[in-house]
């Protein structure tokens, strides 16, 4: 049996559901079907990092300063990313997947919770040495306007080129990482021609819906945040928006068990989480 | 006294050793749920299947929104922090590594804490940063039971010596020790 929680916690929970409703009355920004474990982690972080003496301290700067909440989405949303992050995931999408996308004339593929667009970067990279930029279009979305303007500038810290390029390379990449940033001091710059086919867009998972017909979905280490409703709100989305037979990429340690609108796509990798909108009635080969 | 219901294990530099010499040691009918944060790198799969050979309950890695299972040796995945929800189901996190590390040791005991309070046991075994001290902290001071392998007989000496200065513990044993010990207080 799961005892009661001692007061500290039940005090810190009633706290934490007071910030939640605030953050959405006030700035519309909708947090109550996050994960309650992760969540919490963050908004403590946000008391420790804004020195409030408690979270409803922290609710009380949310309400009364203007800008304030610009910080709060900021340490509400997660901005860790690495390019050609698990490399095994982008060299199964060279292989596997882009093949199979090569039949279209027109390539769409959304990558949902962008980020710093370090994925969204990886992708068009993939994408370029396939042959197929030329007639790809990324929608790269993240509910976070400021990881948004980042991921637009494509600017990180050199430091992080060592591991990327070994990652690369890993991914089964043809050339080297090299050949697609210039590095000054201690950054490095994304080429900007490999942003020509990526539009960096507002979309919240929460709230939005379906605004483009996708042959490949990726989203990563977004839904582990989510509650199960949520997580299967999102996956709909992402069955929504695929055309039949297209794919779904997730992180790679995505449970899906919870979600009862898995059933509707097939596993092509289990172990690197790539599936497929189920295609009924449709060749699978014609996909 | 409250019945200890959940064993957090957390262990670094020298671990799969330290593990492997603890986890060989706990009665086959144990029935908590034990939980294995590891900076040991590499596959946790490997980690699971090597561990499994020594260990007469079964080890499997920490699965995303499923229950932590009693009788059952749970590793936390690499490259995530490893939490539980309220109702004990395993949540994950890519947030930034804690003590230079994700899964970090101090993540999962706080987490742990929170969630199994007086039923909890935290147990640090050798490592070479003050990952978990923390953590350890954290489980004692919700009237869990703090148990550090002693320093002179860890491989790494820095972390079991980070928690004793930082959270004490309650018990403090070699290596050989702990499982009996975790038997006599975890059997019924």
């Amino acid at each position: 049996m799961i005892p009661t929680p001692p007061n500290d916690l039940e005090l810190e929970q009633i706290e934490l559901d007071l910030f939640v409703q605030a953050l959405r009355r006030r700035h519309g920004h909708d947090f109550s079907q996050y994960a309650p474990a992760s969540l919490t982690r963050r908004v403590r972080q946000l008391v420790h990092d804004h020195r409030c003496v408690s979270i409803s301290a922290l609710t009380a700067r949310l309400l009364h300063e203007a800008d304030f909440v610009t910080q709060v989405v900021q340490g509400l949303s997660v901005p860790v990313s690495e390019m050609f992050r698990d490399p095994a995931v982008f060299r199964a999408l060279r292989e596997q997947v882009l093949p199979m996308l090569a039949s279209y004339p027109q390539i769409n593929i959304w990558q949902a919770g962008c980020a710093h667009g370090q994925e969204a970067y990886s992708l068009a990279i993939l994408l370029e040495e396939a042959g197929l930029y030329e007639r790809s279009h990324i929608f790269a979305t993240d509910f976070n306007p400021e990881a948004l303007q980042r991921a637009r500038e494509g600017i990180y810290p050199a430091r992080d080129a060592q591991l990327w390029s070994r990652n690369y390379l890993e991914a089964g990449g043809s050339q080297s990482l090299a050949n697609y940033y210039s590095a000054r001091y201690d950054y490095l710059k994304l080429h900007e021609r490999l942003a020509r086919n990526i539009t960096f867009t507002s979309h919240n998972l929460v709230s939005d819906e379906v605004f483009c017909e996708a042959h490949l979905v990726l989203c990563r280490n977004v839904l582990i945040y989510f509650s199960n409703p949520l997580q299967n709100r999102t996956l709909t989305l992402f069955r929504d928006s695929l055309v039949r037979g297209g794919y779904l990429c997730l992180g790679l340690r995505e449970t899906l068990e919870f979600a009862p609108v898995a059933a509707d796509f097939s596993v092509l990798d289990a172990g690197r989480r790539l599936y497929r909108r189920y295609a009924r009635g449709v060749a699978e080969g014609a996909a | 006294m409250t019945r200890p219901e959940a064993i957090a294990i957390g262990c670094s530099t020298g671990g799969f050793n330290a593990l492997r010499v603890l986890l060989g040691g706990l009665a086959p009918d144990l029935p908590q749920t034990v939980l294995v944060c590891s900076h040991t790198g590499g596959s946790v799969a490997l980690l699971c299947e090597l561990l499994a050979r020594h260990c007469a309950l079964p080890v499997i890695e920490a699965l995303e929104r499923w229950p932590a299972r009693g009788g059952t040796v749970q590793v936390a995945p690499g490259g995530y922090h490893l939490l539980l929800e309220s109702d004990r189901r395993f949540a994950l996190s890519v947030d930034r590594q804690v003590c230079f590390s994700r899964p970090s040791i101090d993540v999962m005991f706080g987490s742990v804490a929170e969630v199994y309070l007086a039923g909890a046991i935290g147990v640090i075994l050798t490592g070479a940063s003050r990952d978990g001290a923390d953590g350890l902290a954290q489980i004692r001071a919700r009237g869990g039971i703090a148990v550090v392998q002693t320093p002179v007989s860890a491989d790494a000496a820095a972390m079991p010596q980070a928690a004793l200065d930082t959270a004490g513990a309650d018990h403090c044993l070699p290596l050989d020790l702990i499982a009996p010990l975790l038997n006599r207080l975890c059997l019924p």
